[in-house]
Parts: structure tokens; sequence; C-alpha cells
């Protein structure tokens, strides 16, 4: 790669970002509070929005330049399902960082489904097969088991799927071509959408028995009482993509040095967050605990923010890579990333005709701009900020993990071959399906 | 001696304080104290709900919060101008432009945000709705015209019309350095949107129904129609005009709100909203302490109306 001119001065200087109170916001958060937005010329004002409808559409009618989103949130627009608007993202936020709860009846049901370590805990990872029984005691008893996710294209809908799937619950179809976008069809599991920081409430009305939510929304179940993490998405499928920093393809092209900047102070924040194994969590904690972050309580935000997280109430277990914002390159955009949520798109019947191996790459290379974040991280290196060897060799990055293990059930995912990766799964539409 | 007049008015004006004063002590003092005995008795995922003591303990906080926020933003402005300086040295023909603190709006912020919004959406709608009133009052015609339209439109509630402002707005209003903010324009002409009617209509009712020795004075005198309704119509009418005006005002104040909740545009709904979100343990002592506020503003406007009303009508009895 040639040496890059340094970047040049930003054409928009006052920006407005979205997020959702949640803790993986963390970048935004920090990039402002520790100047790095500054440092590069740039003055942003940072939004809470109520919900993730509300912030996509401020960012497609330009009331926010950028927002922290979820990662099928761009994806999605980009091919048109719920909203239709070129979105992009150059910076990827997290790794991990959702669990699974349920309350504390279903947890009463599920526990003598699961088996016990030699001091009587429960073994982790807990599989979606502890909660069958329950649920069909609930189908048998004509009542529906309802559970809650954020948004029908997020992390946490395709997650929860994975999870119920994996444990043989089906949790229903979406068919967009028939009208029907409630993805019930065929269901054994209704999911429905809650935002984020109502979890708990909802779930303690009864209105859900169980859902799938980022943090401080599981740990706040448990400081309250009311339910039961019982699996993190790192158990799902250790280290998957979270959320993106969404802005519009117009954007980007409009004001290039803008977007590389911001991109380049989100670098920094996130690697300040991970730095010396997690040393600066507690002081990241203590920013996001305010009123204008997150807002909910130190402690309920340290308990998964310093590499621990707590299930069953006591049952505090280490998880170091509960939320990763740098390592194992965790901020670039990667293809196989957002190809993985085309196929659960797909899975589910969001696309609803079958597509060629090369459209999901396409469609990736569309929304995923690693170029962009080589830009920055480039520049970052030039300048001696930071040493290039936190970053993937950009000369040879093709943008494509390689087939990735760990996955709650051991099905291998390779971002390459995304219909034959369909067609390993026994529960959704694989090719040739339509519903 | 004691004088037996003298005593029955002591009497008398005592018994006038107490009214005035003792008894709304007394109202909300038993307030108070139910409050306090059902805020210890509900339990709540987020804890206790908040008693008058947590509340007034939130109010001091807020107010600090809000000073800390002042020193932030100073240095923020002192950064600035380090940094602008070092901008124009590199670029010289850079235009250097102070911006506003980007930091969080305390909680002072969002009151006057709040205040300024309702406001303005109100003079807007008032300075619409008052003279299509008299118009409407004036002429028959116009008024069976209207009338199904203004009937079908005011009952709609703000959470209707908002996301139709906002996509006409986005839509419309396009500038790339705006000078207010989309968001201001959004909560603006919602509250504009309800809080017409009730203006216009009490405005028409009262114009219709001016007393007819006054509308005969007028035609003997043979008043030009400016004169007309500038002597007679407004003068007369002026009960009902008010009227109207309290109503639409507190209207407005209630659509903000909601508006600002729904929309996350800035104000105290966004205050209470995000409170709501934040989930911690502080948050519903907070809300609370919004309420309070809330409810205080919204009495304090509609008795700026009155006041407005008294110092303008002729008729100092209304």
């Amino acid at each position: 790669m040639p040496v890059m001119a340094e970047v040049g001065f930003p054409e928009k200087e006052e920006l407005t970002f979205g997020f959702i109170k949640l803790t993986d916001m963390a970048p935004i958060a920090i990039a402002y509070e520790n100047g790095y937005f500054e440092e590069e010329g740039l003055y942003v004002t940072i939004e809470a929005q109520a919900n993730w409808k509300v912030l996509l559409d401020g960012v497609i009618d330009g009331r926010l330049d950028g927002a922290h989103m979820l990662a099928g949130q761009p994806i999605a627009a980009t091919i048109g399902y719920g909203t239709k608007a070129h979105i992009i993202t150059p910076f990827s936020m997290d790794l991990n960082g959702n669990a699974i709860t349920v309350s504390n009846d279903i947890w009463k049901k599920m526990k003598p489904n699961i088996a016990k370590d030699s001091e009587g805990k429960p073994v982790h990872p807990i599989k979606a097969d502890a909660l069958k029984p329950v649920v069909e005691q609930f189908t048998e008893a004509g009542k529906p088991f309802k559970m809650g996710m954020v948004f029908p294209v997020s992390t946490h809908n395709y997650e929860l799927r994975y999870w119920l799937a994996a444990g043989g619950i089906h949790p229903g179809y979406y068919a967009p071509h028939k009208g029907d976008t409630s993805g019930q069809l065929d269901a054994e599991a209704f999911l429905s959408v809650t935002p984020p920081p109502q979890m708990p409430s909802t779930l303690e009305a009864g209105t859900i028995y169980g859902y799938c939510v980022g943090e401080p929304w599981n740990q706040q179940a448990v400081f309250k009482g009311i339910g039961v993490p019982v699996v993190t998405d790192y158990e799902i499928w250790k280290d998957n993509p979270e959320k993106v920093f969404g802005i519009t393809a117009e954007f980007a092209e409009k004001y290039p040095n803008t977007t590389i900047r911001l991109t380049r102070a989100l670098i920094k924040a996130a690697k300040w967050l991970d730095d010396n194994d997690n040393a600066n969590r507690p002081a990241a904690v203590k920013i996001l605990s305010q009123s204008n972050y997150v807002g909910a309580d130190y402690d309920v935000i340290a308990n998964s923010m310093t590499g621990t997280f707590e299930y069953e109430k006591g049952d505090k277990r280490a998880v170091p890579d509960f939320n990763v914002f740098f390592r194992y390159n965790a901020t670039y955009p990667y293809y196989s990333d957002a190809i993985w949520y085309l196929t659960q798109m797909r899975r589910w019947g969001q696309i609803s005709d079958d597509k060629p191996d090369a459209w999901y790459k396409d469609i990736a290379a569309k929304v995923y701009r690693p170029d962009i974040y080589a830009k920055a991280a480039q520049s970052l290196i030039d300048d001696k900020t930071i040493d290039a060897k936190h970053f993937p060799d950009f000369a040879t990055e093709t943008g494509f993990k390689k087939p990735q293990q760990h996955f709650i059930d051991d099905i291998v995912y390779d971002g390459s071959a995304p219909n034959d990766y369909l067609s390993k799964f026994a529960i959704g539409l694989k090719q040739g399906d339509k519903l | 001696m004691i004088d037996k007049s003298k005593v029955t008015s002591f009497l008398s004006l005592m018994s006038q304080a107490s009214k005035a004063l003792l008894l709304p002590v007394i109202g909300i003092t038993v307030f108070l104290v139910i409050w306090s005995i059902a805020a210890n008795s509900i339990n709540t995922s987020l804890g206790k709900f908040p008693g008058p003591v947590a509340v007034a303990g939130q109010f001091g906080a807020l107010y600090q919060e809000h000073n800390a926020e002042r020193v932030k933003a100073e240095a923020f402005y002192d950064r600035q101008e380090v940094r602008n300086a070092a901008r124009l040295e590199a670029d010289p023909t850079y235009k250097v432009k102070v911006r506003a603190y980007t930091g969080k709006e305390t909680f002072l912020d969002q009151i006057f945000t709040s205040l300024i919004t309702v406001m303005s959406g109100f003079i807007l709608a008032a300075a619409i709705a008052i003279p299509m009133g008299i118009w409407m009052g004036l002429s028959p015609t116009l008024n069976a015209a209207l009338n199904p339209i203004v009937q079908i439109f005011k009952p709609v509630s703000p959470l209707a019309w908002l996301p139709l402002v906002t996509m006409v707005v986005s839509a419309l209003y396009m500038s790339p350095d705006p000078m207010v903010s989309k968001s201001f324009i959004n909560s603006l002409l919602t509250v504009t949107l309800c809080s017409l009617w009730p203006m216009m209509i009490n405005t028409s009712l009262g114009v219709a129904n001016i007393d007819s020795d006054l509308v005969n004075v007028s035609r003997v005198l043979r008043l030009s129609p400016l004169t007309h309704v500038q002597k007679i119509v407004l003068p007369a009418s002026i009960p009902l005009i008010f009227t109207g005006m309290r109503l639409s005002l507190g209207v407005a104040w209630m659509v903000l709100i909601a508006a600002e909740m729904l929309a996350q545009n800035p104000g105290l709904g966004k205050f209470v909203w995000d409170e709501f979100q934040n989930g911690s343990s502080e948050s519903l002592a907070r809300i609370m302490a919004a309420v309070v506020v809330i409810g205080l503003i919204g009495f304090l406007l509609d008795r700026g109306v009155l006041a407005l009303q008294r110092w303008i009508s002729w008729d100092k009895s209304k």
C-alpha cells in the first residue's frame, strides 16, 4: 500500500450521532469524552434515540449524521427490507455482548433439564434443548410461548432464533412477499419486538417469558431478581460481530475526509477500551453510567464490561471476552460478517427468494467498506498513533474470515459459500425453498 | 376595652387568610403524606417509588449537574479557541467559527428548550387561528365550510401528527447548515397543529355571538370593516378569545412533552424518556422531579395568559 497523504480537513465539522442506551455504544462515548473527535476537528453531539426504528430513520433523513447500529440494519436497508436506503459501514463496533434471559418461572422449569457440575452449578453453555420441554408444555396448554428481541433485523433476533433452532424449537418464518412481517409463521416460540431498555419491565409484567438483548439489560434482570440469563452470545457463536457504525453512502461520498476522520476517532476509542487487558474498562463504565449515555447504575454496567458475567444470582463467572471492542480485529468490517447476516435473513425468510452466492458477496461489498477503514487505519499507522501490528495486513486482507467454528450447534460457517452453509441447518429455509 | 367591630373584622380577615393560605397548605401537606406512604409501598424493578424527599434530593443533584456541565462547556470553548487558531495557521482561508457546546443538555437547558418551543408553536398557532377565527365568526358561509375540517382535525392526537410532520419537514427543510434544528421545527409544528383548534373555535364563537346591539351601533355609524373589527368585534369577543388561548396553551404544553418523548426532540419530554430508559436507581426520582416541573410550568403558563387577559380586556371583572 502506498504511503497515505495526510488526511485533509473535514468537510463537515459539526456532526450529530445517535445511539441506543446499550454498553456497546462505548466507542462513541469514549471518542467524545477522551477528545478523539475533537482531535480530528470534529464537533460531535451525541443523542440517545428512542428505538432502533427512530434511529434508522434519523440517519436516513439526515437528522443524524451517523449512528450506532445493529449490524443487520445497514444490510437490510440496502437490500430494501423494512426501510430502503443505502447505508454503509466503515467501522464494526464490537464483538459479542448479548445474552438470552428467561423469567424466574421459566428458569425453574428449565433447571431439571440441565446437567450440574461437581459444585452443583449448571453446566454451560445451556442449550435450548433444556427449554424445549417447557415450550411444549405451554403449547399443550394452548398458551403461545412468547419471547422478545429488539428489532426484526437485529443480531438478537438472529441469535435467539439460532439458539432456539439449535435446540429444536422453531422460531417461525417471515414471508414479506405475502405481506407477513411478523416472523411467526410455523413458530413454536413467538418472537416480538421490544426496545432494549424496556425488556426487564416487559419480562416482569409477564408479556414475554424471555428475551435476547445487549447489556446492561441482562444483568439488570439479575440485579432486580426478575430473570436469569441462560446463555451469552459468546457461547452461541464465539466472537460474533455485533454493532456497526452506520452512515449513508451519500454522506461518505460527500464528506470523504470527515468519514475517514470519524473512523480514526472511533478506532482510537475502541483501542483505548481494550488496551492493557481491559485496564481502562472501570473508567469506561464510569462514563457510560452518566445519564446522557447508558445511564444505568455503575455496578450493573460493570458486571459485564469488566470481564465477568453473572448468570443466576450469585453465579458470577469469568467471561473475559464478553465485550470485545478492538482485539481480534473487532473493528474491521469483514464481508464474511455481513454475509452471515444475509444468510440468516434468507434462513428465516426475510429474503424470500433464492440468491446465488455472488449476490451475497455483492451486497456485502456494497454495505461493508473496509476500504474506508483501511485508509483511516493506515493514516493512524503513518502518524504513529497506532502500530501496524494491531490491524489486519491490508495488502493481503480479503475481507473473509477463515471458516469459523465455535457455534453452539457445531456447524462451521464459511462466508464464501453461503448457500452451502444454509443447507446445513435442520430448521430454516434452504436453496430452492419458498414459503 | 376591646372594640367588638375590630374583633369581627380581625376574625373575618383571619378566615379569609385561612381560606387563601391555610387550606392550600393543608391540601399540599396531606398530598405529600399520602404520596410518601404510597411511594413506600410501591416496589418497582428500579427500586422503591420515589417519595417527596428523594425527589427533592434530585432537584439538588440536577442543579449540581448543571453547574458541572457549565464548567465542562467552558473548557470546551477554550480548547476550541486553541484548535481554531491552529487551524487558521495551517489554512489561512479557513473561516473561524465558534461552535456551540456539544455536551449533554442539563435539566435546566431542557426546561429552557421546552419553554422556547412551546411559546414559538403557540404564537404561530395564535397568529393563524385568531384571524381565521374572526373571519369565520364574521362570515357564516366560511364557518359552515370550514367547520367540518376543524371538527375532524381537532381531536387528532400529537402522536398521529408527529410522523407526518417529521417526514414533511425532512423533505422540505433541507439545508446543509440550518439556522434552527429540524427537531425544533418538528416539535414546533406539532404543537401548532394541535393548539390551533381551540383558539379558532372559541374566537369564531365569540365573534359570532356579539351582542346584536353592538353590531347595530356599528351599522348605524357606518364603520369600515377594519374599524368594525377593531372597535366592536375584538373588544367584545376578547373573553372568549382568551378562553380559547388558555385551552390551546394547555394543549400545546401537553402535546409538546408527548412529542418530545416520542421523537426524542430536545426538551423535558426527552429528559423523561431518557431517564426511563436509563433504568438507574435514581431514574424514577428524576422523572418525578420533571413531572413536578412540568406541572408547575403548565400552571404558570395558564396564569400568564390570564394575567395578559386582565391587562388587555376592558372588562376587569372577568
